[in-house]
C-alpha cells in the first residue's frame, strides 16, 4: 500500500510547517466552534494549547491532523494549501503527523506491540525493518515488559503511553496531542512531558493540548491559548 | 519481565476477527446460495425436457387416412405411405397397423370392442433434416392422388412447447437474478454493521494513514472469503439434493418432464466463486462509501 510518501502536490517551500490565514471551523450548521485563527508554527518548535474545556482546542487538532475541514480560511500543512490536496493523497499527508488521542483510540484486538506497529505497517514497511525499533520506542516509554499485552489490561498511564510510541514510531514531522496528561497523575504526567521534549529536541514539531496550567507554567513553552474558539496568545505564555 | 520474542512476533489482523453476527451471515448467503443453484439445476433440466419434446416432434408428421368407399382402410392407408414416401423432403412414410391406431384412441374407449368402428389409419412420416417437406407439399401430394387425408405436423403442439420452455428459462433466470441480488443486498447490508461495529478500527486506520482503498480491501476480503465458504455450503448442498433428486428418479431423473442428469450438478461448481465475487463487489462499494463519509 505504499506509494509515494511525499506525494502530497507542491514541495514544502513555506519555511513554516503549520499555517493559518484567518481559519474558521463548524460542525454541520452548528455555530463556528474556532473563529478566524491566524498563526504559524516553525519546524521543531514546541507549543502548548491551552483553553478552558469547549475553547476549541481538540477541534483545532482536529483540522490539523484532517480529521475535518476549515468552513473558511487556508490551511497551509508542510507549506501546501490543504484545500488542494487531493483525497488519495491525503494520507501521505496524514503519515508525517503523529497523534496522541485523548481517548487514546487503541485497538482493542491488538497487543502493544502491534498497536506501536500499526503505522509501520500501514506505509507498507516489513516486520523485519522495524520489528526491534519497535521494541526499542516501547523500552524507552517504560512498556518493555507489556510488549504482549492487550490494551483492555494495561493501566491508564501504560495507554497513555502506548498511545505516544503509536504516535511517534515513523518519526512523524508533527505530533499532536490532545490532553496527554488529562488521565495520569501529576509526576506521571511530568514523565510524559519530558518524553514530548526530548521528541521535540530530536526535530519534531509539538503541539500539545492541555488544561494544566501548573504544567504549562513548568515547561516555560510558548502557548497557543485559545477563549470561545479564538487565538488570544500565541508564543508568549498567557 | 515478558515473555515476549520480538523474534517469533507475526503481525496480527487489521481487522478484529470474525465475531458471532459473521455466523448468521454465512447461513443466510449459503441458503441462498442453494435456492440459486437449485434454481440452476431447475431451469437446465427444464430446458432439456423443452428440447427433448421439440426434437421428438420436430421432424415428424402424423397423416390420418380416411378410406374411401371402394377401399379397405389398410390399402388407403398403404397408398398414402406410398405417395408421401416420393414427395421431396420425406426420408420415410410408414403405415401404422391397425392394433396400433386403435391402442392409441384406447385412453379414450377402454377396453371396448372397436372391430365395428371405423377408425381412421395412420400414416407416420420422418421428414429428412435438410429441406424438410411442409404440411401443405404433403396435402397437395395426398390429394393429387385422391386421398381424404388430414395432415398434422405438430406445428401448433411445437410452438406451445416453445413458448412454455422459454417463459420457465426466462422465470427460472429471473429467480436465479433475484437470489444474487438478494444476496447481495444482504452483503452490502452486513458490511455496513461490520463497519460500524469496527469504526473505531476504521477511523484508526484512516487516521494512521491508510487509504481508503486498503481499509475498503480488509472488508472485501473478509466478506468475499466469508461468502466463498458459504457459497461452498450452499452449492455442496444443492449438490446433494441434485443428486437425491437424480436417484430418486431413476434414469429419467426427477421425473420425465424435469430430467436432471449428473452433468447438471457440475453448473454449481462456480457458485463459490460467484458468490465470492459478488460479496467482494458489494462490501467494496458499501466500505468505499461509508469511508468517504469519513473527513
Amino acid at each position: 500500500m505504499s506509494r509515494n510518501p511525499n506525494a502530497t502536490g507542491a514541495p514544502d517551500a513555506d519555511p513554516a510547517v503549520v499555517r493559518f490565514d484567518d481559519v474558521s471551523m463548524r460542525y454541520g450548521r452548528a455555530p463556528e466552534i474556532l473563529k478566524d485563527l491566524t498563526f504559524t508554527l516553525a519546524p521543531g518548535s514546541f507549543h502548548f494549547v491551552t483553553g478552558a474545556s469547549g475553547a476549541g482546542k481538540t477541534s483545532l487538532l482536529k483540522l490539523l491532523f484532517l480529521a475535518a475541514k476549515p468552513s473558511k480560511g487556508l490551511m497551509h500543512l508542510f507549506g501546501q494549501d490543504v484545500s488542494t490536496v487531493a483525497r488519495e493523497d491525503q494520507p501521505f499527508l496524514r503519515r508525517r503527523i503523529g497523534v496522541v488521542y485523548q481517548e487514546f483510540k487503541l485497538l482493542e484486538h491488538m497487543s502493544a506491540f502491534d498497536n506501536t506497529a500499526l503505522p509501520l505497517r500501514i506505509e507498507g514497511r516489513k516486520p523485519d525493518s522495524y520489528r526491534n525499533d519497535v521494541a526499542e520506542l516501547l523500552a524507552w516509554v517504560g512498556l518493555k515488559h507489556r510488549m504482549h499485552a492487550m490494551p483492555a489490561t494495561l493501566a491508564g498511564g501504560e495507554k497513555q503511553r502506548l498511545a505516544i510510541a503509536r504516535a511517534v514510531v515513523n518519526r512523524p514531522e508533527i505530533l499532536l496531542a490532545d490532553e496527554p496528561t488529562g488521565n495520569v497523575d501529576p509526576e506521571m504526567g511530568l514523565r510524559i512531558l519530558k518524553l514530548f521534549v526530548e521528541l521535540n529536541r530530536l526535530g519534531t514539531t509539538v503541539l500539545f493540548a492541555t488544561h494544566d496550567e501548573d504544567l504549562v507554567a513548568r515547561s516555560g513553552m510558548p502557548v497557543l491559548h485559545l477563549e470561545n474558539g479564538r487565538l488570544t496568545a500565541h508564543g508568549a505564555r498567557p | 519481565m515478558s515473555d515476549f520474542d520480538i523474534g517469533r512476533w507475526r503481525p496480527a489482523p487489521f481487522l478484529p476477527e470474525a465475531d458471532s453476527r459473521d455466523g448468521s451471515l454465512t447461513f443466510v448467503v449459503a441458503t441462498l446460495c442453494f435456492l440459486a443453484c437449485l434454481t440452476l439445476i431447475a431451469v437446465l433440466a427444464t430446458n432439456r425436457a423443452a428440447r427433448d419434446w421439440t426434437s421428438q416432434l420436430d421432424g415428424q408428421a402424423t397423416i390420418i387416412v380416411r378410406p374411401k368407399a371402394n377401399e379397405t382402410p389398410d390399402g388407403a392407408a398403404a397408398r398414402a405411405a406410398e405417395t408421401l414416401a416420393g414427395v421431396p423432403g420425406v426420408a420415410e412414410a410408414r403405415a401404422l397397423e391397425k392394433e396400433k391406431a386403435e391402442a392409441l384412441i384406447a385412453p379414450w374407449l377402454g377396453a371396448a370392442d372397436l372391430s365395428d368402428l371405423p377408425v381412421p389409419r395412420l400414416v407416420a412420416v420422418q421428414l429428412t433434416k435438410t429441406a424438410p417437406a411442409d404440411a401443405i407439399a404433403l396435402d397437395r401430394a395426398l390429394k393429387a392422388q385422391g386421398l381424404d387425408a388430414v395432415v398434422d405436423d405438430h406445428s401448433v403442439w411445437m410452438a406451445d412447447i416453445q413458448h412454455a420452455a422459454q417463459v420457465a428459462r426466462w422465470v427460472g433466470m429471473a429467480v436465479f437474478g433475484l437470489i444474487a441480488t438478494a444476496a447481495a443486498a444482504v452483503v452490502a447490508f452486513a458490511t455496513r454493521a461490520g463497519l460500524a461495529a469496527r469504526r473505531e478500527v476504521v477511523e484508526v486506520l484512516h487516521l494512521s494513514g491508510a487509504e481508503d482503498g486498503f481499509i475498503a480491501g480488509l472488508f472485501q476480503l473478509r466478506f468475499a472469503k466469508m461468502a466463498a465458504i458459504a457459497g461452498l455450503f450452499g452449492a455442496g448442498a444443492a449438490a446433494i439434493m441434485g443428486a437425491i433428486l437424480r436417484l430418486a428418479g431413476g434414469g429419467q431423473g426427477l421425473t420425465p418432464v424435469l430430467p436432471i442428469t449428473w452433468l447438471d450438478l457440475l453448473a454449481v461448481l462456480p457458485a463459490p466463486l460467484a458468490a465470492g465475487a459478488v460479496a467482494a463487489l458489494a462490501a467494496r462499494l458499501t466500505a468505499q462509501a461509508m469511508i468517504r463519509d469519513l473527513a
